[in-house]
Parts: C-alpha cells; sequence; structure tokens
C-alpha cells in the first residue's frame, strides 16, 4: 500500500524515512501540535513550499534543466485565483476557474518559452526563462489597474474557509477548531496530492526517458527518444504544478503581491533549497524545505546572538549579522554542487 | 568552375559564366549590421519631434555601449571555454562599488571645474574597478569555475552561488544602502546640437565604448593572441594540439572580461547616477538578450546586439513607457525567430 503510493521510490534509508515520517505526522496534525497563528502559518508554508520546489527539481534535478521562471508561474497560479474572485465575486467556482486559468496561462507560456529556447541550446533556457521572468515582474507591478500593482490583491475566500467559521461548538483536542484549520487541511492534502503525483510521473517510464536525458541528451536521441519532446513536456508539467502551488498559496493567504510571489528572492530560495535537499530525488524538496524554513525561522536569532557576542571584533559582527543569512546558505549552495550533488538526502541513502 | 578548358575534344562544349549574386545575396551577411540603421530609421519615422530623436538615439547608443562593455567579456568567455557565467553581474556591481568609492575619496578632483582632474579621477576610478574586478575575475575562474568545466548545469548553478555570496558580501563591506553619486563637473550638463540637447556624460560613453569596440576588434584580429584566441574558439583542441597553453589564454580572456565588466559598472554608475548591490543582477537581463540574440561567443554579434537593445529600449520608453522592458524580450523573440542561433553564432570546426 505505502509503496503504491510512494510509486515504489521509498526513502531506501531508515533515517530518511524517520525523518519524512517525523515531517510528515508534524505536517498532518501541525493545528493540534504547535496552536498558534504563527505556527500554522509556517506549517501552511513548508507545505506548499515543498510542493513547489518539488515541481523544480522535477525539471532541474530530472531533466537538468535550469529555469529562473519558476517564481512567475508560481505567480500566475496566485494572480489567477486573484484576479478571478475578484471580477467574478466570492465563490468556490471562481476559485477553481481561477486556478484553472492560471495553470493553463503558465503552460501555455512554459511551451512557448521552451520552444523558442529548447529548441536551439538548453543553456539559453536558463537565460531566457531570467529575462521573462524579470520582465513580467515589471508587467505586473505596472498593471495596477488589474494586478494592483506594488500593492498586491487581497482575495475574498468562501466564509468556510476563514477564521470567522466555527463548524464545531465544542473544542476538538483542545483546539478550536475553525475555518482556518479547515484551510489548512485543504492546502495540506492539496499538497500531499501534488506531490505523491509528481512522485509517480518521475518513476513513470516518461520519468525514466528524463533522467536519461540529463544523463546523456544525444545518447538518448540516438536511441530514439525524441529529446524536445521530454523536454518541453517536462518544463509544461513543472510550471503547471508550480501554477497549482500558486493558487493553494493565494487562498491560503488570501493576499497576493509581487513580493511575495514573483520576487528573486523566493526564486533563488528555491534553487538553494533543491540542491541543499538533493536534486533529483523528490524527498529532498520535502526535508531541504522544512530545514530551510525552520531555519529561516530560528538560524537567524542565533545568528543574531553569535554577532552581538563577537561585537568586539573588526568585520566579524557584520558577517554573522542575521540579514546575512543568505551569504553562507550562498556559500553552503556552492560546496554542495562541488561535494554532494545529490544533497543532504542523496547523503542519507548513502549514494554520494 | 570559372576556368574554361583549352582542349574542346576532352570536355563538352560548354561556356560557364559567373552569374552575380543579387543584391539580396550580396546584402545578406551584413543583414545585422544594417538592422541598426534600419532600427535608427524606424525610431526616426516614429517619433514626430527630431530633436528628441536625437536625443533618445544618442542615449540609446551610450546604453547599447555599456551593455556591450559588460557583456564581450562573457560572450568570449563562453566563446573560448564554454563556460557560462552567471556570476559575471558581480563583477558589475563590484565594479561600481569601488569605482564610485573612489570617486567619493577624490571629491576634490571631482568637483573642481578642469577637465583634466575631472578626467584624471575618473580615470583613477575606473583603473581602481578594473583591478578589484579583473583580481576578482581570477579567483573567481580558480575557485568556482575551475572545478566545473564541462557541465553546463553545474556552471549555471555554482556561478549564481558566486553571485549570491558577492551580492552578500557588497552588503557587508559597503552596507545595504543605496549610494547617489554626482557627475564630476565638467561631465555635468549637456551640449545642445540642432536643438536637441545631448548629455555630454553620453557623448563620452558612446565614445569610449566606439573605441572599446574598435580596439578589441584590432586585438582579436591584427595580434598574434587574437589569432590564438579566434583559433581557440573555433577548436579548442587543436590550439591545444599545436602547443599553445590555451588554459592560460582563458585565464587572461577571463579576468580582461571580468575588468571590463567592472569598468561597464563604473560607467553605468555614472550614467545612473546611484548603485545598488542589486544592480549587477538587473544589468545581467539586459546582457543575456544581448549575447542570446548576438549569438553566443561573437563579440561582433554582440555590438550588434547590444545597440539593437539599447536603442528599443529608449525609443520604446519614449514612446510606450510599459513597454520599455517587454520590447527587449520582443526583440529577442523577432530575432531569434528569425535567426534562432542568434544572429552571429559562433561556427565551432568540431
Amino acid at each position: 500500500m505505502v509503496r503504491l503510493f510512494l510509486s515504489g521510490d521509498g526513502p531506501q534509508s531508515r533515517i530518511l524515512g524517520a525523518i519524512l515520517l517525523l515531517i510528515l505526522f508534524c505536517l498532518a496534525f501541525a493545528p493540534f501540535l504547535f496552536p498558534g497563528t504563527r505556527s500554522l502559518e509556517t506549517a501552511a508554508r513548508i507545505c506548499i513550499f515543498i510542493v513547489l520546489v518539488a515541481s523544480y527539481d522535477l525539471l532541474l534535478g530530472y531533466a537538468g534543466i535550469v529555469s529562473f521562471a519558476h517564481t512567475m508561474f508560481f505567480g500566475l497560479g496566485a494572480y489567477g485565483v486573484a484576479i478571478t474572485t475578484q471580477r467574478m465575486g466570492t465563490s468556490y467556482e471562481s476559485l477553481i476557474l481561477g486556478t484553472m486559468a492560471g495553470a493553463g496561462i503558465a503552460a501555455v507560456l512554459a511551451l512557448v518559452i521552451a520552444l523558442f529556447s529548447l529548441r536551439v541550446r538548453a543553456i539559453f533556457f536558463a537565460m531566457i526563462t531570467l529575462a521573462v521572468a524579470s520582465a513580467v515582474a515589471v508587467l505586473v507591478s505596472q498593471l495596477s489597474a488589474i494586478t494592483g500593482g506594488e500593492d498586491g490583491m487581497n482575495i475574498r475566500i468562501p466564509r468556510e474557509l476563514t477564521p470567522a467559521f466555527r463548524p464545531f461548538d465544542e473544542p476538538v483536542l483542545g483546539v478550536r477548531f475553525s475555518g482556518r484549520h479547515l484551510n489548512y487541511y485543504l492546502v495540506f492534502f492539496t499538497c500531499l496530492i501534488l506531490f505523491l503525483g509528481m512522485l509517480r510521473i518521475v518513476n513513470s517510464p516518461f520519468g525514466r526517458v528524463l533522467q536519461a536525458i540529463r544523463e546523456n541528451a544525444f545518447r538518448a536521441e540516438a536511441i530514439g527518444y525524441r529529446v524536445i519532446w521530454y523536454r518541453v513536456t517536462a518544463t509544461i508539467l513543472s510550471a503547471v504544478v508550480a501554477a497549482l502551488a500558486g493558487s493553494v498559496f493565494a487562498v491560503w493567504l488570501r493576499y497576493v503581491g509581487p513580493a511575495t510571489t514573483l520576487g528573486v528572492e523566493i526564486m533563488l530560495d528555491i534553487l538553494l533549497i533543491v540542491v541543499i535537499g538533493g536534486m533529483g530525488t523528490m524527498y529532498g524538496a520535502v526535508v531541504g524545505t522544512a530545514i530551510f524554513v525552520l531555519a529561516q525561522n530560528y538560524l537567524k536569532d542565533w545568528m543574531g546572538g553569535a554577532s552581538d557576542a563577537v561585537g568586539f571584533m573588526p568585520l566579524l559582527p557584520d558577517l554573522l549579522s542575521p540579514d546575512r543569512w543568505l551569504m553562507w546558505l550562498g556559500i553552503l549552495f556552492i560546496l554542495s554542487v562541488y561535494f554532494f550533488p545529490t544533497g543532504i538526502v542523496g547523503r542519507l541513502r548513502g549514494v554520494t | 568552375m570559372t576556368m574554361t578548358t583549352t582542349t574542346p575534344s576532352l570536355a563538352p562544349k560548354h561556356a560557364p559564366k559567373l552569374v552575380r549574386p543579387s543584391l539580396a545575396q550580396r546584402l545578406e551577411p551584413w543583414a545585422p549590421v544594417l538592422l541598426i540603421p534600419a532600427l535608427i530609421l524606424v525610431g526616426w519615422l516614429s517619433i514626430s519631434s527630431p530633436t528628441s530623436w536625437l536625443t533618445l538615439t544618442v542615449s540609446g547608443l551610450a546604453m547599447g555601449m555599456m551593455i556591450f562593455v559588460i557583456a564581450s567579456g562573457m560572450t568570449l568567455v563562453f566563446g573560448l571555454m564554454d563556460v557560462i557565467n552567471f556570476g559575471h553581474g558581480a563583477f558589475v556591481s563590484f565594479g561600481a562599488f569601488v569605482g564610485v568609492s573612489a570617486l567619493l575619496m577624490m571629491s576634490a578632483w571631482t568637483g573642481a571645474p578642469s577637465v583634466a582632474l575631472n578626467l584624471l579621477a575618473v580615470l583613477a576610478a575606473i583603473l581602481a574597478a578594473m583591478a578589484v574586478t579583473g583580481a576578482m575575475g581570477f579567483a573567481f575562474e580558480r575557485v568556482i569555475v575551475r572545478p566545473v568545466y564541462g557541465s553546463h548545469l553545474k556552471q549555471i548553478l555554482v556561478t549564481m552561488g558566486g553571485l549570491i555570496v558577492a551580492e552578500q558580501l557588497i552588503f557587508v563591506i559597503w552596507g545595504g544602502e543605496e549610494i547617489f553619486i554626482g557627475r564630476p563637473e565638467t561631465l555635468k550638463g549637456s551640449f545642445v546640437i540642432f536643438g536637441a540637447t545631448l548629455e555630454k556624460y553620453r557623448v563620452l560613453a558612446v565614445a569610449v565604448g566606439l573605441v572599446l569596440f574598435l580596439g578589441m576588434r584590432a586585438v582579436l584580429r591584427g595580434t598574434r593572441l587574437g589569432l590564438i584566441v579566434r583559433a581557440g574558439v573555433e577548436n579548442r583542441e587543436m590550439v591545444q594540439v599545436l602547443g599553445y597553453r590555451i588554459n592560460r589564454v582563458f585565464i587572461m580572456v577571463f579576468v580582461a572580461g571580468s575588468a571590463l565588466a567592472g569598468l561597464g559598472g563604473v560607467m553605468w554608475a555614472l550614467y545612473q547616477e546611484m548603485i545598488t548591490a542589486h544592480m549587477g543582477m538587473e544589468i545581467m537581463i539586459l546582457v543575456f538578450i544581448v549575447v542570446i540574440i548576438g549569438g553566443l561567443g561573437s563579440v561582433e554579434g554582440c555590438f550588434i546586439g547590444a545597440l539593437l537593445v539599447g536603442l528599443t529600449q529608449n525609443y520604446v520608453a519614449f514612446l510606450e513607457p510599459k513597454l520599455a522592458l517587454i520590447s527587449n524580450i520582443a526583440l529577442m523573440v523577432v530575432i531569434l525567430m528569425w535567426r534562432p542561433q542568434g544572429m552571429m553564432p559562433v561556427i565551432k570546426a568540431k
């Protein structure tokens, strides 16, 4: 049964399995284990980022294509929901329609970009996505009549998903259950399904061909696979999943803005998580995201303390200041590309 | 084919004649070059006032020249060693910060109303910036790029990581605030020619860019070193077999390219009169468009691409400000539809 859900691609390591189970357990019972708004926010963010990062891993780790437009697709999903709910009013239909519209536009855009660049050279893709993504980010912040510009848009979602809705009069397991918790479980299960779906894709014959292309595109072509077709399909799939994650994010946050969905920082975060967690493993996205988001919340405090402790020395306080944590992460990133190309998960599996 | 034989018994009787290629055929290799005057003409037709057209053309050319200075190193590095350096933007930012710090230190010279002192200050700032970014380039090549030769995927990832670290180092050294920098006294203000106002600094930037392009072309076409570089771009192994240490040539090109990026950073800083740590990344977007439409590895293509991007951006920003960034994407799409490998692709002899 478990094998079926995991598509025959288990953790292959006891420690990894234990970590994954712990993460799953914590996320599944987050509202009861960690009551409080802030921890629920963190849990939902972890769920959504796992899907976002895993969809990026599908492209980077399995197909070997570097894209810098992943946040663009994420943002398309989020803005799809925001714009349709604003135009069509608050209803489940408009949420679904917005999600589908976002995913559809993401698919078409991915197809166009992929055909333009992958047809010629795979490395064009990295540069063209960077250019297109930045253009879209500028466009979104300028077309304020449609997108709300820099301020972003607030989204009105159905009442059942808001904190105001109380399905039960009595507390459940000591928690006063609200629509916010329902919304969390919507996020959790959507993300779980999307993640298992992606696990299915990468372990299908299609996923195997992608890996073959990553290892040696020329040879895959010689065996008879249409390399371009596989690469384009992988790009579209990853864009659609990223857009769906964006829609879920918009519904959860009830807000979209350029900084929260389209920013370069988010793109860099995704890149760092994938590589440090483990490229081409899918589970790397889970472990990496959990560690990254927790580190973002707690490591910064620790760095602040360390920075104060060495305050008497020159330069060191600046290097250790909490704002500079991205620098240390960047160094860790470079080292892990050199020495652990398969990241944490690859390390745990004993495959280096 | 042109030879007519004198022994008619051995060959069938025929009289081959040379057909002159048609005008279109003769123009075809020059098509990318002709795009620039064509674009300037389109700009003239669509912008009603000739004076603003002249102003825009000069500022477009100035912008294009600066992008060329930055992009040329990157495209040569790719052509020579098949290395794609996403961290190139870090050199731009570092160059700008070093140059601006130097200029701020020499405020007595930049503030003086003397052309010689002003230019001396700018030159000193540029030299400082180029020295620092050149040294950075050397370190970058050794530490970051060297271990990942031959794998584009790892190159992109690692150089991106290098960019993040370098950007953060700027925050550590100079703090997170943007720095405003005034141009030196005699470079402020503008000329008025035919009723059009041309900023002095932009004219200077065009001149510097043009001199650099011609100089680079002269080195690449006229010297022995340039010959080795060009041969290396076409076929690296063959040059190695002939006994040249192409790796050393490559490091030289990498360092020179990084130094040029630093120069571009200083020029850009004086153009915008403001610098931020993220400026390198922002410029890199234009640089990528330029090297793609020029044809990766080609200096001439890069030059033409940079001018096209600069002109398009300025014309469109005047006609329809909201479309300015999209215009470059549109330009890229059009050119890639016409020539999928870029305007002047480097043909590898492999």
